[in-house]
């Protein structure tokens, strides 16, 4: 063994800012012999996350670092021992395990431990906290067999403990809180009070003002009773009511501590021992313990500056927040509670969609004090920078959060009026400054080089789009020209490169490249030009099958675990008996998972690759296609029974739904296409959150356009009213074949249409009065790729060089991959979790 | 002990030139090992690297698109599941992560393609 002759740093506690503060101080000097203890049985991992691992996260994914990190920095650590004594005197710690470790300096990041208060009953089985891994591992056990869940406490991990029952599938789920509202601490109560009304609509039921007295059960938990003698009968609990820091063994050596608990630190994160540091949640300073992981990362990056003889010191942190509750937004920032005299507040409330915003600006109008988002807090990032940053307000800064009426939205305007020194990343502590000079003096123009370059938006995420809009801002002030281009290969738009292409007659992406490109192309713009030919030529795709996407590439959708989607076309949702069987015995054949989609169609899961094209052989024998389902192609045309049998249907939406399913299937477009077919303004088609909807009246058909679900979902608008069936049909082919002509890639319709100059009346003019005088061309065009229309899979399975694609080993081609492997759920497979 | 010649590379033929697509990859199984192999025939060059994405822990590397970036043509391929791109020279992650993939020497003799087993 070698000797160290450098100084020995002691860290206790491997947890998210012991783990950060190795990191850092290895980034500052390796000139130090560094030992880790840690309690857990596992490395350090991101705790903020923790949630996910009820999503499927796995801990390992969860990591902070890579399992050979710590042996890679010859730091020494050791897991599941943690430290049960400082000897101050002889500057040495003992561990569970019995091991004696001096020490030069000491670092303490013990973080803290869930707060359990004094009820009795909370030894019983079913009572969980929430705060590792081990925790997690335990609800995820003991919830099988729970209907009713509660969990005590209404702030933000209680809330974010509360989804995680949901999603384990706890029927039941109450939230108690003692104080009347929830997250008392960083929302104000008109912002509970939407916070609530949302979450009370996703099914979680709230007690507020509720004390609870005892938790009931023998042996187990069966009920929580209430000071006021009410009674909540529940299977389980989870206590999450707040944090008390992990002081016990500082207390212990004799360190001062706080009265209700916390090691005291100085600015310079130094115990009343001077060689001995607390950092992260166990730390009191000034009074205060940080229970957010960016100041905890702040001061483990004052220690490591200052062991490694730098000058740092720590003086408060903002505590802002943005976090995502349930699929709901809340965030404060600054002072959230600023009110008269003190200051002004400017709300805005919407209840219909549940949306609350509040700003809160100085007596003389020009500085924004802070404030409280509920349900959209897209604007949090630019606040937060203005209230930091004491940026003088606008004239109007109800502009801040309502938008800009009435005219273009200045998206991102304000970003370069930021000083230098704003704080941009604050788990990574980068700076504006250090995001303009990495674009200035390093080129970088993306935020994953940035990331690279500085570390930027590696943590939490949060400040991603305001990297982005600084590195877009920086690059613009320097004159840089930021077209709209495909990517480094393509000084190009893709509406450029389609003219380009088409002119030029170009068939291959080589010729592309060779033409308009440089470099060797990657995974951005051989799609692209891919997608280009698809829509220009309608040549079968898998002839250049190596520049496609991958679900492109195999026909097919990849799956978690290596395998495969199979989704045969059903137009209009519309389908024979024996055509059900045939899917069905396929499925039994090749043990498929079956499942029908959002899209009115059947989907078959777990088909390994080599498979593929045996089971669409069968499939193609008994009459179906090729459904797309991988494809930037249309999808489905949703209908709805109409007028063959429903009593209020006008016309006969399905077979007006087949025969457009029929007309564009193949066709590939920037993005996915989805049409509907309603048979009545019921619209049980859904047809107006579709790319375009078509809805029987009357006198004929209404068409819409550009419709949205997905993440961004967005109603469909009017583009015509009462047309005949021909009419419809003329319109969609000029709508469709506009849009496939001049989208950026992967850009659904209705993005595209928000980003139209002129909006939906500008489409009107041109595919309705020929403004362009384009739409003989459109019709033209559009028909020349109906008439090259084929089943790609047909093309493959009649053709043995394309089926030899699809087999996993080169030199084992009959051999299946053995390292795919299926778990069992409901008498049917279902892939490993990864 | 056994005595070994220091880093002596062993040629395994694996497959033929054909097998493998010109500018996409393929997967060969060379005992127990999965190795994505990969044709970049717009440069006149072979790659190998494990078929295993260390991200999600995914067998599909050979799947993948390649290409190349930056100012030195840095030669690269991007996983299909999650886009994470890695260098094919090195191995190394070009996505910011740590992420570390085995490469292998590849040479190509007579239509046959070997690979450089340690
Ligand atoms: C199977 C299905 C879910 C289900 O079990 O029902 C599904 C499954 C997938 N959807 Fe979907 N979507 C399915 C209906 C929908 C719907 C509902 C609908 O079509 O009525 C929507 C919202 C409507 C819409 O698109 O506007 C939908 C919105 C999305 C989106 C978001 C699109 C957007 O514009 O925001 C994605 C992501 C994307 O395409 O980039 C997506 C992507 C995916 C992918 C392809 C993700 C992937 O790459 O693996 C999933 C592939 C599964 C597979 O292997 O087949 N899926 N997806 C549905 C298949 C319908 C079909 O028969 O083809
Ligand atoms: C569910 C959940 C969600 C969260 N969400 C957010 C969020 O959205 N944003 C945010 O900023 N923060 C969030 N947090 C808080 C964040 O996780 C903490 O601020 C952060 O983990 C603190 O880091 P730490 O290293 O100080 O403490 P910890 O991560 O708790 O690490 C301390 C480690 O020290 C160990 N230890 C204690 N005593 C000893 C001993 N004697 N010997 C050896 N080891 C010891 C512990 O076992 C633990 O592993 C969340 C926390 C939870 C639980
Ligand atoms: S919503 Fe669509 S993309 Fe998301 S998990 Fe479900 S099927 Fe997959
Ligand atoms: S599995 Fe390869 S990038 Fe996620």
């Amino acid at each position: 063994m070698s000797q160290h002759s450098f100084p020995t740093v002691v860290v206790i506690g491997n947890g998210m800012v012991g783990y950060k503060f190795c990191e850092k101080l290895m980034a500052k000097s390796k000139a130090f012999h560094v030992v880790v203890f840690g309690e857990e049985p596992r490395r350090a991992y991101d705790r903020v996350h923790l949630s996910e691992f009820f999503n499927g996260m796995s801990a390992e994914d969860l990591s902070m670092s890579p399992e050979d990190w710590y042996r890679n920095h010859d730091i020494t650590l050791h897991l599941g021992d943690p430290v049960t004594e400082i000897n101050r005197l002889e500057k040495t710690i003992h561990s569970s395990r019995g091991l004696v470790q001096p020490y030069d300096y000491l670092v303490l990041a013990t973080g803290s431990g869930a707060f359990v208060p004094n009820i009795p009953g909370v030894e019983k089985d079913g009572v969980f906290v929430y705060r590792t891994i081990e925790d997690l591992e335990l609800i995820q056990q003991y919830a099988h067999t729970c209907r009713k869940g509660a969990v005590m406490g209404g702030g933000l991990l209680g809330l974010e403990a509360a989804k995680a029952l949901i999603d384990l599938g706890i029927e039941e789920t109450h939230v108690i809180e003692f104080a009347p509202r929830l997250m008392p601490r960083q929302v104000d109560s008109a912002g509970s009070k939407t916070l609530q009304t949302k979450l009370e609509a996703l099914g979680l039921q709230m007690h507020l003002s509720k004390s609870t007295t005892n938790i009931a059960g023998n042996g187990k938990i069966t009920a929580l009773e209430f000071a006021d003698e009410t009674v909540l009968e529940v299977d389980m609990l989870v206590i999450s009511a707040g944090i008390r820091p992990r002081d016990e063994l500082a207390k212990l050596a004799g360190l001062e501590v706080g009265l209700r608990g916390g090691i005291v630190v100085n600015e310079k994160m130094q115990t009343s021992d001077s060689s001995i540091f607390a950092i992260g949640e166990c730390a009191l300073h000034e009074g205060m313990i940080y229970g957010l992981v960016a100041p905890g990362y702040e001061m483990a990056e004052v220690v490591a500056t200052q062991i490694s003889g730098g000058d740092k010191g720590f003086y408060g942190f903002d505590m802002s927040t943005k976090l995502k509750l349930i699929g709901i937004d809340v965030a404060s920032f600054g002072d959230p509670f600023v009110a008269e005299p003190d200051g002004r507040s400017i709300v805005f409330e919407d209840a219909n969609k549940g949306v609350y915003k509040r700003i809160n600006i100085s007596n003389d109008g020009k500085y924004l004090l802070g404030g409280v988002l509920v349900g959209d807090a897209d604007a949090y990032n630019m606040l937060l920078q203005t209230v930091n940053n004491k940026l003088v307000l606008p004239p109007n800064p109800e502009d801040l959060i309502l938008g800009a009426r009435g005219g273009e939205a200045s998206t991102g305007a304000g970003v370069m009026s930021l000083p230098d020194d704003a704080l941009i990343c604050s788990c990574e502590a980068v700076t504006k400054g250090d995001i303009c000079s990495a674009v200035n003096e390093q080129g970088i123009t993306s935020v994953d080089g940035m990331k690279k370059c500085n570390k930027a938006g590696t943590g939490c995420g949060g400040c991603v789009p305001l990297v982005k809009d600084l590195i877009t801002g920086t690059m613009k002030e320097n004159g840089q020209y930021i077209k709209n281009v495909v990517c480094e290969h393509f000084d190009h738009s893709r509406q450029e490169l389609f003219d380009l292409m088409k002119i030029n007659n170009i068939r291959t992406y080589d010729e592309a490249l060779d033409t308009f490109g440089k470099g060797d192309g990657c995974e951005v713009c051989k799609p692209v030009v891919a997608s280009v030919l698809a829509s220009l030529w309608n040549d079968v795709i898998v002839k250049q099958h190596t520049i496609q996407d991958s679900n492109d590439r195999y026909l097919a959708n990849i799956q978690k675990g290596g395998t495969y989607s199979v989704v045969p076309r059903i137009p209009g949702g519309e389908i024979t008996p024996d055509k059900l069987i045939v899917i069905g015995q396929v499925a039994k054949d090749y043990g498929l998972y079956t499942k029908i989609t959002g899209g009115q169609r059947i989907d078959l899961f777990g088909a390994h690759v080599s498979d593929l094209p045996e089971i669409w052989e069968k499939l193609i024998e008994a009459g179906f296609e090729s459904g797309h389902a991988y494809g930037k192609a249309l999808r489905t045309v949703k209908s709805c029974v109409g007028s063959t049998w429903c009593r209020f249907g006008l016309h006969d939406s399905v077979s007006f739904a087949i025969e457009v399913e029929d007309r564009y299937k193949g066709i590939r477009a920037p993005h996915k296409l989805k049409g509907g077919v309603s048979g009545c303004i019921r619209e049980c088609a859904e047809a107006q959150s579709k790319d375009f909807g078509i809805i029987a009246t009357e006198k004929g058909w209404n068409l819409f356009v550009c419709g949205n679900g997905g993440s961004k979902p967005q109603h469909a608008l009017l583009l015509a009213t009462d047309v005949d069936k021909e009419t419809c049909v003329k319109y969609l082919d000029r709508f469709l074949m506009f849009y496939i002509k001049t989208a950026d890639p992967l850009t659904r319709t209705a993005t595209w249409l928000n980003k139209m100059e002129g909006g939906i009346s500008y489409l009107k003019n041109v595919i309705i009065n020929d403004s362009l005088g384009i739409n003989e061309q459109l019709e033209e065009e559009m028909q020349a790729l109906i008439n090259n229309y084929h089943c790609e899979w047909k093309e493959v399975v009649e053709n043995p060089d394309l089926r030899k694609q699809f087999n996993h080993f080169v030199n084992a081609p009959e051999e299946k991959d053995p390292y795919v492997q299926f778990d069992t759920m409901r008498e049917q497979v279902k892939a490993k979790e990864w | 002990m056994e005595i070994q010649v220091a880093e002596a590379v062993k040629w395994v033929m694996v497959c033929k030139t054909e097998d493998v697509p010109q500018n996409g990859g393929a997967c060969v199984k060379y005992k127990d090992e999965q190795i994505a192999i990969y044709n970049f025939a717009r440069r006149g060059e072979w790659y190998a690297t494990q078929n295993l994405c260390p991200h999600k822990q995914q067998m599909v590397l050979s799947r993948g698109m390649i290409g190349s970036t930056g100012d030195t043509c840095e030669p690269k391929v991007a996983c299909p599941f999650h886009k994470k791109a890695f260098s094919l020279i090195s191995g190394e992650c070009l996505s910011g992560e740590e992420y570390q993939l085995k490469t292998y020497p590849v040479k190509v003799e007579a239509g046959m393609v070997y690979l450089g087993i340690e």
